[in-house]
């Protein structure tokens, strides 16, 4: 018995102690947080990793809010620390303006988002509104889909930030995983020593060999600037899936990477979803494997950058493409959707794009062999945008409260922002 | 699949009752869930905790609908809360209450008996608030409850769960919840628990 086989590390824990303690083994030198659900308890657990001494040579700092908590990263990273903090929903907002920051100087700053909804109306659960808000801000963005994921994530986002000199998000689904006890290995500590070497950093503050950084340009040279972040971004993909392989060669587990590919031989639906609700779309898809039915999953683990050509090459075969969105732009429609047709350009690939689970609302097996039932049948039309989950009753009453007509408008239906209730979304 | 619900109010170690019931079914070399429904927990307020238990590896994080199993750590819950909503047919309920199954009144629920159907050695009332202001001076159900669940059920043994409360009080608390863990789990093998 070893680490290897994980006979001796299992243990049953609470996903945000297991993120600590993962966290604290990666030897962080500055952890600067402000609490906020559903990411407190990884915080609370590290602030006492750092007082009881287990977390030796960190400082934790006790900042005053989020745009703080950042910017003390930066401060920290900028001086050649290696920096960590937490946060989720509005305190990721909160943070929006610091977060480019750190993207555009280059600091590998590594921070776990616990997703969670975006208020006004102040809702705490789980979606993935706050991280897909960001997902412009320069950072690399990782979603765990399990919590054993959620913890490899961080030890491989500490490297693979320091390697390609970026800050990386890793999101988790708040309370579905932050708050869910399971069994999980926290890699020894001997395990991430060999994996993650001492931070050596690209540039660093030094009062005895100042130097400037994230200074002004001018118009003369910052589309240049722009264009070699977007350059650094894009290379960033191979380095997220070189440190996925070297770590399943370590560890034994294949976690991390880019996407995760299941049971794509020979699908012709394909159902495209990140964080954690693919363990539901799994189990789904293994049924109706037993039934016969040629379906496949495609996680996307890597969302930003986002990997074009592994999307678009491992949904190459399939005739419908099912995308399960966990927040969606209010205005616009789609957002994991939009990708993923970027990915299929020119494709006659249907996509089929829905919107589940905001706000905390459960993403169950049986809504989503629902989905995938009217997919088959050809019930859905791939133009709409679908709320399957929907309260169209309740949808209709405020729409009559507000003296509006209960069938979308014309602007919504050029939108496809319809349900399959209202009778748009059925088959043509 | 062997899932439980667990019903009560913040502050009654229902959370922390799911996770140790995890925790046995994982030391005992099976896979284990345990997580609470996610609100904005205050003392006092209903909370529900889930827990799953299987021979493979669980991959879905739904809430429980279908429970094999509720336990209800608050009888006054029971006319305030559908409890029982979705037990499937053969489950088991356990309710903390010095009361008997008839003076639980359960039919006056509004419909019918919930568990009219139940066979009545699925059923258990346990005085688990009694037995832990006992022992302990303070009211915390949820570690006889675990025992009884487990005497009830059988889908743990009672050495795994006192190991769990043990791991997770640790000492002299420790050692007392675990002593009420078993004289509640002997209470419901002695058949004194049992509906008429």
């Amino acid at each position: 018995m070893s680490w290897r086989d994980g006979t001796l590390v299992r243990r049953q824990l609470e996903g945000s102690r297991a993120v600590a303690e993962t966290v604290a083994r990666c030897r962080p030198q500055v952890v600067a947080a402000y609490p906020i659900s559903p990411q407190t308890h990884i915080v609370e657990a590290l602030s006492d990793l750092v007082r009881t001494g287990e977390l030796e040579d960190c400082e934790y700092l006790m900042v005053e809010s989020e745009f703080g908590a950042m910017s003390a990263c930066i401060g920290a990273s900028a001086t050649g620390a290696r920096a960590y903090t937490a946060s989720a929903s509005q305190g990721l907002l909160f943070m929006a303006e610091a977060l480019p920051n750190a993207s555009g100087i280059g600091l590998p700053i590594v921070m776990t988002v616990a997703n969670r909804a975006i208020g006004a109306p102040i809702n705490i659960w789980n979606d993935h509104s706050d991280a897909m808000s960001q997902r412009d801000a320069g950072w690399v963005q990782l979603f765990a889909q399990s919590n054993q994921e959620a913890v490899d994530l961080h030890v491989q986002a500490f490297v693979l930030a320091e390697r390609i000199s970026l800050p990386v998000m890793v999101c988790m689904d708040g309370f579905v995983l932050t708050h869910a006890v399971e069994e999980i290995e926290v890699p020894d500590q001997e395990v991430v020593d060999a994996f993650l070497p001492a931070f050596v950093p690209r540039q660093r503050l030094d009062p005895d060999d100042p130097v400037t950084i994230g200074a002004m340009v001018g118009p003369e040279a910052f589309t240049e600037v722009k264009y070699l972040m977007a350059l650094r971004q894009l290379e960033a993909l191979d380095v997220v899936a070189a440190v996925a392989a070297d770590w399943s060669r370590l560890a034994g587990r294949d976690t991390g990477g880019l996407v995760d590919r299941y049971r794509l031989e020979d699908a012709e639906v394909v159902v495209v979803a990140l964080g954690s609700v693919l363990g539901s779309v799994k189990d789904v898809v293994d049924d109706l494997r037993r039934e016969g039915v040629r379906v496949g999953v495609l996680g996307v683990t890597c969302f930003r950058p986002w990997p074009l050509d592994e999307v678009r090459e491992a949904l190459a075969d399939a005739s419908s493409v099912v995308v399960v969105n966990r927040a969606f732009a209010v205005g616009s429609g789609s957002i994991l959707g939009q990708d993923v047709r970027l990915s299929l350009a020119a494709s006659p690939t249907r996509v089929y794009d829905v919107v589940l689970g905001l706000g905390g609302r459960p993403v169950t097996r049986e809504r989503l062999r629902a989905l995938l039932d009217d997919v088959l049948a050809d019930r859905l039309d791939p133009e709409a945008l679908h709320f399957p989950d929907l309260d169209e009753e309740l949808v209709r009453r405020e729409l009559a409260r507000h003296e509006l007509p209960a069938e979308p408008s014309t602007r919504a239906r050029s939108h496809g922002l319809v349900t399959t209730g209202f009778g748009l979304g059925r088959s043509r | 699949m062997f899932s439980v619900r667990i019903h009560g109010r913040g502050g009654q170690g229902v959370v922390t009752a799911a996770e140790m019931l995890s925790v046995a079914a994982f030391d005992e070399g099976r896979h284990a869930q345990a997580f609470p429904s996610f609100g904005s927990e205050r003392t006092g307020a209903p909370v529900v905790a889930f827990c799953r238990i299987d021979d493979r590896p669980i991959r879905f994080h739904d809430p429980v609908a279908a429970p094999d199993a509720v336990v209800v750590q608050d009888p006054t819950l029971l006319h305030l809360v559908p409890v029982f909503e979705g037990l499937v047919p053969d489950g088991y309920a356990l309710v903390n209450t010095s009361r008997t199954w008839a003076e639980l009144h359960l039919g006056d629920l509004g419909t019918a008996d919930p568990l009219a159907a139940y066979d009545g050695k699925h059923l258990a009332v346990v005085p688990a608030t009694e037995m832990s202001r006992d022992r302990l001076h303070r009211p915390m159900p949820n570690t006889p409850l675990l025992g009884a669940l487990a005497a009830l059920t059988g889908v743990v043994s009672l050495a795994a769960v006192q190991a769990a409360i043990r791991q997770r009080f640790g000492g002299e608390v420790g050692e007392v919840n675990a002593d009420l863990a078993a004289a509640a789990h002997a209470h419901v093998l002695a058949g004194r628990h049992a509906r008429a």
